[in-house]
């Protein structure tokens, strides 16, 4: 009965024994040699393994090895605008990911509400025009770790988001290689991924046929002008750009048109947050109406100092960092050296397009002997700007409140 | 730990046309084999035998051991969850004790 109930090629007893082995390893007691990392979780655990076992990946934050759930560390966001796709987060559903992908025998699947079932090659879907785009993927729990009071989910801090140069074909093109039927409603996304049970629901998502059709949506086969790492979709992954990272489908292998509405677990129950601004209500409230999460909201983040820095008084200081719109561009970024009391603008950086990171710097001048407050806010192109007070779920989505980030000045 | 990623198996779905305002250079796209980690992580003390049978074979325990302390009602849905909507075979005899066993996790700094 085991073998017939998982998926995974190792049973749950074989899985044991394996495990069993290596009881030794004292859970929560690092071998010697493991490099570690302070979230700075409120409450803890606070403490992360930093990793480097994945393949195709660099130094990373364990959070969960199976399935895999890495986060960037974050001193990697002052390098650069892009983030590097080995340092690039990763975030898997489902535990049986395939590990070999053969380019020649890969097919993508259009089915469904459409004149011609199709299943296309890599070489089908190169051979279409291609687009290019830089935008931010984030996590909808990005930054979960930081809620209070605490929920359940994965305890990021705020590395489960990167942004890259995007390249690939539109959905769009590829849709229209099928022929949507008139009455089309939704375009519903699968990768390649499975539960290691059957009967679990399949991981997908939809869009609405006419977002899926705006010709931003994008199918990807490259990020930072390689193909994409395994475990951030190879050799296919959703883009979409201005909506958070749930309906950028790794693996992408399936699609189908619906000529109805998309009741499926991942769009009707999983990934949905309160209908309220900013997905925001009080802590402990239950039975308020919901929506599936859908465009991100502004982010912005001091990148060359942490959290307890000691800064030089009376001269002037750099500070810099990456702000993002959400679902358009950065306006304006604003900097406050004395906890929200006065705020100053920053210089933005170039312009990669409105829906990736924007760089942005300021000088500062502390006063002498202090303890001090640094904020940062960004208000995007929609006028929209981060809140000052953060907000509250019971899914510890869709964070952006004004970060703070104290020190003392001497 | 083997990592036979960057092995070239296969070299196909070469594009000649360039890369409209990018890079003139053809994208190749290459074959991929990697391995994936496994864990090695087990639940500890009392108690912890339910968790070792019954959650493991779909996930490994980093994630559960990095959560916060959480209400036993907030774990009570989190069971009922992997149980009714991601059909996690758990023995009905297990359910109370893998609910204590994480109601009493006390984070570990």
């Amino acid at each position: 009965m085991k073998g017939r109930l998982f998926r995974h090629p190792l049973s749950r007893r074989s899985l044991l024994g394996q495990a069993g082995l290596a009881g030794l390893t004292m859970v929560g007691a690092p071998a010697w040699g493991q490099t570690m990392t302070d979230l700075a979780l409120p409450g803890g655990p606070s403490e992360r393994q930093i990793t480097k076992a994945f393949p195709q990946k660099g130094p990373m934050i364990l959070q969960r090895t199976r399935p895999p759930l890495l986060e960037t560390p974050f001193e990697v966001f002052d390098k650069g605008v892009f983030t590097p796709n080995d340092q690039f987060y990763v975030r898997w559903h489902w535990a049986v990911i395939p590990t070999e992908i053969d380019v020649n025998s890969f097919r993508l699947r259009v089915h469904g509400h459409v004149n011609n079932e199709t299943s296309l090659t890599l070489a089908d879907i190169l051979a279409l025009p291609r687009v290019e785009l830089a935008a931010v993927n984030q996590c909808s729990g990005n930054s979960r770790g930081f809620f209070q009071p605490r929920v359940a989910g994965a305890q990021w801090a705020n590395g489960a988001m990167g942004n890259a140069l995007w390249a690939g074909v539109r959905l769009r093109d590829v849709l229209d290689r099928a022929g949507v039927k008139a009455g089309a409603q939704r375009v519903r996304l699968k990768g390649m991924d499975e539960p290691v049970v059957p009967e679990a629901p399949d991981f997908m998502k939809s869009l609405d046929i006419d977002h899926a059709r705006d010709s931003e949506v994008m199918i990807a086969f490259a990020m930072n002008g390689e193909q994409l790492p395994l475990l951030n979709g190879f050799p296919l992954r959703l883009v979409v750009p201005g909506w958070y990272s749930t309906y950028w489908v790794k693996m992408l292998n399936d699609i189908e048109v619906l000529d109805r509405a998309d009741d499926s677990y991942w769009m009707k129950v999983a990934y949905t947050i309160p209908d309220t601004p900013g997905a925001d209500v009080k802590p402990g409230t239950t039975g308020f109406k919901t929506v599936p999460i859908n465009r991100m909201v502004p982010r912005s983040f001091i990148t060359n100092i942490k959290p307890g820095a000691s800064l030089p008084a009376g001269a002037p200081t750099s500070l810099r960092g990456i702000a993002f719109g959400g679902d358009t561009g950065v306006q304006r970024v604003d900097v406050s050296s004395d906890g929200g009391a006065t705020w100053q603008p920053a210089k933005l950086g170039a312009d990669q397009g409105k829906y990736g990171f924007r760089r942005w710097e300021v000088f500062i001048t502390l006063p002498a002997k202090s303890g001090f407050i640094l904020k940062v806010r960004c208000t995007n192109s929609d006028g929209l700007a981060q809140p000052d007070r953060p907000n509250w779920n019971p899914s510890g989505f869709m964070r952006n409140v004004v970060e703070s980030t104290p020190g003392v000045a001497g | 730990m083997s990592q036979r990623w960057a092995l070239p198996l296969l070299l196909t779905a070469i594009l000649l046309a360039p890369v409209p305002g990018h890079s003139e250079q053809p994208l190749t796209l290459t074959s991929v084999s990697v391995e994936l980690p496994e864990s090695d992580n087990m639940f500890t003390g009392p108690g912890s035998e339910a968790l070792n049978e019954n959650c493991l074979a779909c996930h490994s325990a980093g994630m559960v051991l990095n959560q916060p302390a959480l209400p036993r009602a907030t774990w009570q849905a989190v069971v009922a969850k992997m149980i009714h909507i991601y059909k996690a075979p758990v023995e009905e005899k297990d359910v109370g004790p893998i609910v204590d066993y994480l109601t009493a996790m006390k984070p570990a700094n």
